[in-house]
């Protein structure tokens, strides 16, 4: 039915039956579809306006151009066409509830509580929620000894990535009795693709001054220090505020809150080396020497900073802290696993949808925090790995994506906590690839002080580069595994023992590509430039051109209606081609 | 300053907690800007820029605009957070120097939410 009222004949409708007879007729459809004229259906803001029966479908703003695909479509073939069809005025849809939307609703928020909150250059409204009323509850009701239990009780561990027991380190401080003590926070986030630290200092500065504090109260120290990475020039501003506002306050220096207890903090910019996040090598820095991790023993709660018992905690820990002591041990307890209590920020990127910084219960399934909360992979393609924990982490594959996240369970998977970096791969990430990038980290930042590290590391790299530029042999497997396992063993730090982890990880899940870059010289994911042909598949090959328009060297010859071709000669393998193609044709 | 004492403590949490609720700091209105570093990085020093100058121009008396960090979505900076008196906070997102203008007028002055820029109603539940 083509509605011939004013309004539509107006703007064509005439035309546009005229059309569709002559249409129909052509395609042999005259004696099945009746054109009939109807009069206004008062619809005359989108005509002209065409009804099909007998299903219905409500067609608007026709023109007679549109006619013959509009019958191949939905006469002959029988399908709607979407671009024409009238969808109804827009539903006004209600704004959805923070706590309905899956990025929200699956976190739970205890480090980050104040986050998108408070001003965190103002303090009062720190105090507005429950600020420094730990401290005030710890300084006028707990002895250092109860302040500890509590904390072993919420068992609270270590969120810099190994998991030490928080409770059993500061009972540790506090047993030896040499004085001066130190507390540190350690801000030095240095992993790829890690920014909780970043954002908690940002955000909310004072709940980790105030974690530092009850700490240095617990082991009875009268100084602190928060030493964070000179990169973070946001993260040191904030807090150089916050540290000035509490001095005023008196919540730092003298006679804190009328208690008798003394307690004062600084800032140390740390000048931007990945070793300087191992705690001993972070003490050296900040003792004015060159950053390099020492042997432990003697640990450094018994001889740390200028070889006094020193506390150091990373800013999540601390920022744990004082809701701990407000609410008790027991309560942090009820959230988590077995052996992780509470909760764990993490920085969710790569190729989710949702990017951002996320706070889950311990336990928490990889699946939820991918595609619920990151809501799954972006540009449509498909889930591949889940690199956690940065350049001492792993990539594990989707078979684990119902593995509950605490420092147990990615132990034996292979991975690491680290400090909370989680980047999502998809399907066009070469996993040898990252291997070779994170070992790539690794060599640059190695102290060089150990030779497992220093030589062990440079030795799988040459390996990698060897594999993914098609020269790789089948030992060289093995090889990479048995050097892995020994630079586990033997090196002097938690970076070096945890550096091969990229490789062995990927080698364990991901041994297909290896062994697909070895035996058939081939890169899975067109990633590794040397391995690829740079041909088109004529047979894949759709014509569309968009390979021809990406290419920065105008090296590929097409014209509409015939595959492209490569030439060779000018091709620089950039892979812009093979990431401007929709079908994969080239190989 | 005079140093703090516990009760102090106390009543700077009663006091600033009243004036940030709006009511009783005399506020009709709260415009809270994220800015941490994503959303610095992605424009919310523009948007504080527009904001303070709408106020200017009309004169708004009984407008709170206040920052904070990250909130959590960094793909979606910049971001911002208008509450009024007496109904939940609503949370833009991917905010740019007109929207943020747009919603300024129709949902801070006339109180009617930008639905086509807003991403969620209500606040995120803290431990």
């Amino acid at each position: 039915m083509v509605c011939a009222g004013t309004g539509c004949v107006s703007c064509g409708s005439l035309q546009l039956r005229e059309r569709l007879e002559a249409e129909l007729k052509d395609r042999g459809l005259a004696d099945e579809v009746k054109v009939v004229i109807t009069g206004c259906n008062g619809f005359c803001a989108e005509g002209p306006i065409m009804v099909v029966y007998p299903e219905g479908i409500f067609y608007k703003k026709l023109t007679p151009e549109d006619v013959p695909f509009l019958v191949e479509e939905h006469f002959l073939k029988g399908r709607p066409v979407q671009k024409f069809l009238y969808t109804g005025p827009i539903v006004k849809e209600k704004v959805p509830l923070l706590k309905d939307i899956p990025f929200f609703e699956h976190q739970v928020l205890r480090a980050l509580r104040n986050r998108g909150l408070i001003d965190a250059e103002n303090i009062d409204e720190y105090i507005a929620r429950d600020g420094y009323a730990a401290l005030s509850k710890v300084l006028s009701s707990m002895k250092p000894e109860e302040v500890i239990q509590e904390v072993k009780t919420s068992g609270l561990r270590g969120r810099g990535g190994a998991g030490f027991p928080t409770g059993q380190k500061w009972e540790e401080g506090r047993r030896y009795d040499s004085f001066p003590k130190f507390v540190i926070c350690n801000g030095d986030e240095g992993d790829p693709g890690a920014f909780m630290d970043r954002s908690v200092l940002e955000a909310d500065p004072h709940s980790v001054l105030e974690g530092i504090t009850i700490c240095g109260y617990a082991i009875d120290a009268h100084q602190g220090y928060v030493y964070v990475r000179a990169e973070y020039p946001l993260a040191i501003h904030r807090l150089n505020i916050a540290i000035e506002q509490a001095r005023n306050y008196g919540l730092l220096g003298k006679d804190i809150l009328g208690s008798g207890f003394d307690f004062d903090i600084g800032i140390y910019p740390g000048a931007g080396a990945f070793v300087c996040g191992e705690s001993t090598a972070l003490m050296y820095s900040l003792e004015g020497k060159r950053g390099m991790p020492r042997i432990k023993p003697p640990r450094s709660t018994e001889a740390g900073l200028w070889s006094q018992p020193t506390v150091l905690n990373n800013v999540e820990t601390f920022a744990n802290v004082p809701p701990i002591l407000l609410k008790g041990g027991q309560w942090f307890a009820s959230l988590g696993t077995e052996g992780s209590k509470g909760t764990k920020v993490f920085a969710l990127t790569g190729t989710v949808q949702n990017v951002g910084l996320i706070e889950v219960p311990m336990g928490t399934t990889l699946r939820k925090i991918v595609f619920d909360i990151g809501g799954g992979i972006s540009d449509k393609r498909e889930f591949k790995a889940i690199q956690i924990g940065g350049p001492s982490g792993a990539c594990l594959p989707s078979s684990l994506l119902d593995l509950e996240v605490d420092f147990d369970s990615l132990d034996d998977a292979g991975a690491m906590m680290g400090s909370g970096g989680l980047v999502a791969m998809n399907d066009s990430t070469c996993m040898v690839d990252t291997a070779r990038f994170f070992t790539d980290f690794s060599v640059d930042e190695s102290c060089g002080k150990c030779v497992p590290c220093r030589v062990g590391l440079k030795v799988m790299l040459n390996i990698l580069n060897r594999i993914t530029t098609g020269q790789g042999t089948m030992e060289d497997i093995d090889l990479l595994e048995q050097l892995g396992k020994h630079i586990k063993s033997s090196s002097h730090c938690g970076l070096g023992k945890s550096a091969p982890n990229p490789v062995l990880s990927t080698i364990r899940y991901f041994r297909n590509e290896y062994e697909a870059h070895i035996k058939e010289k081939r890169c899975p994911a067109l990633v590794c430039t040397s391995l690829i042909k740079f041909r088109v598949d004529p047979e894949k090959c759709k014509m569309c051109g968009l390979c021809k328009k990406a290419c920065p060297m105008e090296a590929i010859t097409w014209e509409k209606k015939t595959p492209a071709v490569i030439n060779v000669e000018k091709c620089i393998r950039c892979r812009s081609c093979i990431q401007a193609c929709k079908f994969t044709a080239i190989e | 300053m005079a140093k703090l004492t516990v009760d102090d403590l106390k009543r700077i949490k009663e006091e600033v907690r009243s004036s940030t609720v709006l009511r009783e700091g005399g506020f009709r209105a709260k415009v809270n800007i994220h800015m941490g570093t994503c959303g610095i990085a992605a424009g919310a020093r523009k948007l504080m820029a527009v904001v303070l100058k709408e106020i200017e121009e009309e004169k708004v008396k009984d407008v709170m605009v206040t920052t904070s960090g990250c909130a959590g979505l960094c793909s979606r900076e910049p971001m911002a957070t208008v509450e009024i008196l007496g109904k939940p906070p609503v949370k833009y997102c991917d905010l740019n120097e007109e929207r943020m203008k747009e919603i300024f007028v129709k949902h801070v002055l006339n109180g009617e939410i930008v639905e086509a820029y807003a991403l969620a109603r209500g606040s995120e539940t803290t431990y």
